[in-house]
């Protein structure tokens, strides 16, 4: 019998897609429904941040990073101040701390909530997503009551935070933490992660070697889900995250190989746990005491120098170098976006040829990628 | 934990010598300046070297300093197993600024230098694909530079300025 | 386009009905008799109007061995509209207008279920998620699919510029037109099949192929590379389902002894012991694998690869819009209704309730005009009920699961439903040979039940 003749086919998965996550293309080369090679195009968000933050003060580019990753604005917020606060030797009260910890964490939680109801429906399974959303519903109402806004928060500032925390919203907290530890999860567990179909889907597919990810500076969930135990909280503890006591949980290859597509989920799904143990001990300790040092918000003037600090997002390390010249306005702002690097690891793990269409889309979710930050 | 920045510096001195210009372990963020011809041999020696083991490149930042007439390149590079963390810079002419890729040595600057060619106009020599990354293939200019002037159109659409 | 199926259908029905037991080629003399036989048997009942009675004795008068849909009708014109009627109507008139009045009342059927399923749909999914669906639209949002059939039939009609325009519009017509085929001997009630064929399970098997023709044109006129990647998905998929399907039809019809549906329910009656669900262990498994490929079969999740929508944006519709697209929609859902039918003949006991005191309500010679339509109202809303509650747990499963990879799908097939039907297949007639047909596993025999 003659050989039947194929032929390979250039696929455009974007701009527009409903698996990757915002604007991202990528141009994949199939032969029927195996990826044979894939290559990642970005840049259609872009709007150079970086250029935006020379021409504003210090206090004006808080908003802008919002916008980066806009799912995880708190970690963006805070990571930024930290550094114009390491900028300046500030300190900042006792009782911020505490609340811009608190704040993070649960930031955490709803980011995560959103990857794990996303990747559901990238799988197929449309419910837990609209699970996930009731959820994430009641933190994004806790920081309305907090800071007026829902998703783009410019709530942790250079010196502290915007508005204190009032003991209603403290309560709130609490209820929410009790609401969603453990049951919740154990519900999220039994619908989605332990489901046979959605196993079959993710593990051993995808599997990204810890030293790929490291070369990759692939960091956050996604570098854990590999195996390694990198935490910023833990390794080089900012603010106040070596007073709490919490676990690093890692991949463990306990559906298929380590680093899969199941791992990484998985680190997600438990790290919520541990956001819960945070918030819950510095609900208890929360002292009394001033939320900001008014000094830094009427106006901040840092001394010439430069600095580079990095916390850890929900995505990963979240890290500003920031230049000052000694003006008001930053001589240079760069921001390294967590996604950025995690989603540059996309082509390796896709151009192995043991990955399929199915999987491209299993893939992308796993990495969990904002857009917004990706592009700045 | 791993080492101080002191030592680090330390090995990289007693490594490279002359190739390592300057050492401000003093700073607020600790930094060493090197020969920008001697970087890609820095880099590998960085990751390989069982005291160091830069393993993870975390961020690649360019800074155009006009009256100095340089672009400046600052490597951060963090060690995941010995948990210690160093700056790296270089000084290239801003006329031409030109500097060995390290995407050999770590992945990840595949990206990083395709953007900050994209937004400063570094050329990474030995790149193997230096094309723009964030901006559109045919944009003019580099974006990041202090004299970068915002064009009044691009592809006939009016940028307007609020 | 709706139309074009009915004709097509109607077409159909002609060519099938165009056997002895039909008006137009039989012998006008029979026919004579038979209604002469017909008002005998209502005279014997006195003066009332026996339809079911009349029914029967055509039925018995033209040997066939199974009512249908067409000889009610003709029954309740020769009982009741034709002895008025100032003068006599030809008999091809009587034949076309019959044929287009069940065409009618199974488009209509279709309709009016795709537009309740729709609404089931969205409100099952709703609470499922802790939501509430619509709600705007009527009470509970009943309403809602009538608003969104507007919606679709006012939608503008976009027909891509480089798309293969003819069998871009041709495409959505055929997957309709064959799904609606199915729908010919498929019962809905007893006695009530638009026309019972003799080989209606094989009919129902072959013309559904012709959906997977359509999807085909569909995915190939579209220009789209997403379109194509949904369509070899699709041929992929309900190819390789058609067998596992095609085996369990084997079975039953073993166990049946008949091809016609009819027949097959009628085989079921008594106990619910008696379905074929519980005729014997292998009857139970095929059931499960049935259900299990019509799923795939209809192209719904976990089996919704070929219109994955986070993988292939829509599948082979992503370029279709409004009403060709509600073609496509109203097709799934009527899919979704035929797949169930099927299994509540098969394996699930028709129109019985499983309860034979009520299924013998107006099923002796002597039961009164109001019972036997009593009887005939119950069998045909048990059937129905039946048939969508299956449809209901299509669509649980739909917002319970996730979507499977398409090696996945292949290797369940091939791999896991292939063998064991063939296994089923093989045990089930051996058991039927050894045991008979009494149900439960055999055991009431044993038992001297």
């Amino acid at each position: 019998m003659p050989d039947i003749k194929t032929e390979e086919m250039l696929l455009n998965m974007g701009p527009q897609h409903p698996s990757t996550h915002g604007v991202f293309r990528v141009v994949i080369r199939t032969d029927g429904e195996m990826v044979l090679e894939s290559e990642s195009h970005i840049g259609y968000l872009h709007r150079c941040f970086e250029k935006v933050a020379e021409n504003n003060t210090y206090i004006q580019v808080v908003p802008y990073t919002d916008r980066m990753d806009y799912l995880c604005a708190m970690a963006n917020n805070l990571g930024y101040a930290q550094t114009v606060e390491k900028l300046m030797k500030l300190e900042v009260p006792e009782r911020a701390q505490y609340i811009r910890v608190i704040v993070t964490e649960l930031n955490r939680i709803a980011s995560h909530l959103l990857a794990f109801g996303t990747y559901g429906m990238d799988i197929g399974a449309i419910t837990p997503f609209l699970y996930a959303f009731r959820d994430r519903e009641m933190i994004l109402k806790i920081f309305e009551k907090l800071c007026g806004q829902r998703l783009n928060y410019s709530y942790v500032r250079v010196g502290g935070v915007t508005f204190d925390i009032t003991e209603e919203i403290l309560a709130d907290i609490q209820r929410f933490c009790d609401y969603f530890e453990p049951d919740t999860i154990k519900e999220y567990n039994e619908l989605l992660s332990y489901n046979g179909i959605f196993i079959s889907r993710t593990a051993k597919v995808g599997v990204l070697p810890a030293d790929l990810a490291l070369s990759y500076g692939v960091t956050g969930p996604s570098l854990r889900g590999s195996g390694v135990k990198r935490d910023l909280r833990k390794d080089e503890p900012y603010s106040i995250y070596d007073r709490f006591e919490f676990d690093i949980p890692v991949g463990t290859g306990e559906m298929g190989a380590l680093g899969d597509c199941w791992d990484r989920y998985m680190v997600r799904v438990l790290e919520m746990t541990e956001s819960v143990k945070i918030i819950r001990q510095a609900l208890a300790d929360i002292p009394a005491g001033d939320f900001c040092d008014k000094k830094a918000f009427r106006g901040v003037k840092p001394p010439k120098g430069e600095v580079y600090h990095k916390i850890e997002g929900a995505r990963g390390e979240v890290g500003f170098y920031i230049v000052s010249d000694g003006t008001t306005k930053p001589y240079r702002v760069k921001a390294r976006g967590p996604s950025f690097c995690n989603i540059s690891v996309l082509d390796a793990l896709t151009s192995r040829g043991d990955c399929m269409v199915a999987d491209m889309v299993a893939i992308i979710g796993s990495l969990d990628i904002v857009m917004g930050e990706v592009d700045r | 934990m791993g080492l101080e920045r002191s030592e680090i510096h330390g090995i990289l001195k007693e490594k490279f010598g002359d190739a390592v210009l300057e050492d401000h372990v003093e700073a607020a963020e600790p930094f060493v300046v090197i020969r920008p011809d001697a970087w890609e041999e820095i880099a590998f020696f960085c990751r390989d070297d069982q005291r160091l083991r830069f393993d993870l490149l975390s961020c690649l930042t360019g800074v155009d300093y006009p009256d100095r007439k340089v672009i400046e390149l600052i490597y951060c590079l963090d060690s995941t197993p010995n948990r210690h963390w160093l700056v790296v810079k270089a000084a290239l002419p801003r006329d031409n600024p030109r500097i060995a890729s390290v995407e050999s040595v770590w992945k990840t600057m595949d990206w990083h230098e395709r953007e900050t060619f994209d937004l400063l106009g570094v050329t990474f020599e030995g790149h193997h694909n230096l094309t723009r990354i964030l901006c559109a293939e045919d944009w003019v200019g580099y974006p990041l530079r202090r004299d970068y002037v915002m064009p009044e159109t691009y592809r006939g659409i009016k940028n307007v300025i609020y | 386009m709706s139309a074009a199926g009915v004709l097509l259908t109607g077409f159909l029905l002609l060519g099938q009905t165009a056997d002895p037991a039909a008006p137009a080629s039989g012998d006008a003399a029979l026919a004579v008799a038979a209604q002469e036989a017909a008002a005998e048997a209502s005279m014997a009942q006195g003066e009332s109007v026996d339809i079911a009675g009349a029914a029967r004795a055509l039925a018995r008068e033209r040997g066939t061995n199974a009512d249908q849909g067409g000889i009610w009708i003709e029954a309740l014109w020769n009982q009741v509209i034709d002895p008025y009627l100032p003068f006599t109507v030809p008999e091809w008139l009587l034949v076309a207008v019959t044929l287009l009045l069940v065409c009618a009342l199974v488009f209509g059927f279709i309709n009016v279920y795709a537009l309740f399923a729709v609404w089931l749909e969205r409100k099952v999914s709703a609470h499922i998620q802790c939501r509430l669906g619509p709600m705007e639209v009527g009470p509970h949002g009943l309403l809602q699919s009538i608003a969104d059939g507007i919606k679709l039939t006012a939608k503008e009609d976009i027909i891509p510029r480089l798309a293969d325009r003819p069998l871009f519009i041709l495409a959505p017509i055929l997957v309709f037109t064959g799904v609606l085929m199915r729908f010919v001997p498929l019962p809905f009630g007893q006695n009530l099949t638009a026309s019972d064929l003799d080989l209606g399970l094989f009919f129902v098997a072959a013309v559904g192929s012709v959906e997977v023709i359509g999807v085909i044109m569909a995915g190939w006129a579209s220009n789209n590379k997403w379109s194509l990647f949904g369509t070899i998905r699709t041929a992929t998929q309900m190819v390789s389902y058609e067998i596992p399907i095609g085996i369990a039809f084997v079975a039953v019809i073993v166990s049946a002894g008949s091809m016609s549906l009819q027949e097959i329910v009628a085989a079921q009656r008594g106990w619910f012991f008696h379905w074929y669900v519980l005729e014997n262990p292998f009857l139970t498994v095929l059931s499960i694998v049935y259900l299990i490929a019509s799923l795939a079969e209809c192209k719904r999740a976990p089996f919704d690869l070929p219109e994955a929508e986070s993988e292939l944006v829509c599948g082979f519709h992503t370029e279709y819009s409004g009403m060709r697209f509600g073609l496509f929609f109203l097709s799934e859902y009527a899919a979704m209704y035929l797949v169930s039918a099927v299994a509540v003949v098969l394996f699930f006991g028709g129109w019985w309730t499983g309860l034979p005191f009520l299924d013998d309500l107006g099923m002796s010679p002597t039961s009164s005009p109001i019972a036997s339509l009593l009887g005939f109202l119950l069998k045909a809303s048990v059937f129905v009920s039946k048939a969508v509650f299956l449809v209901f747990v299509q669509v649980w499963v739909r917002w319970t699961l996730p979507r499977v990879r398409l090696d996945q799908m292949m290797h369940l097939c091939w791999k896991v439903l292939l063998p064991v039907s063939l296994v089923c297949l093989v045990g089930s007639t051996l058991w039927h040979l050894a045991c008979g047909g009494s149900g439960l596993y055999g055991l009431p025999a044993l038992l001297g039940f």
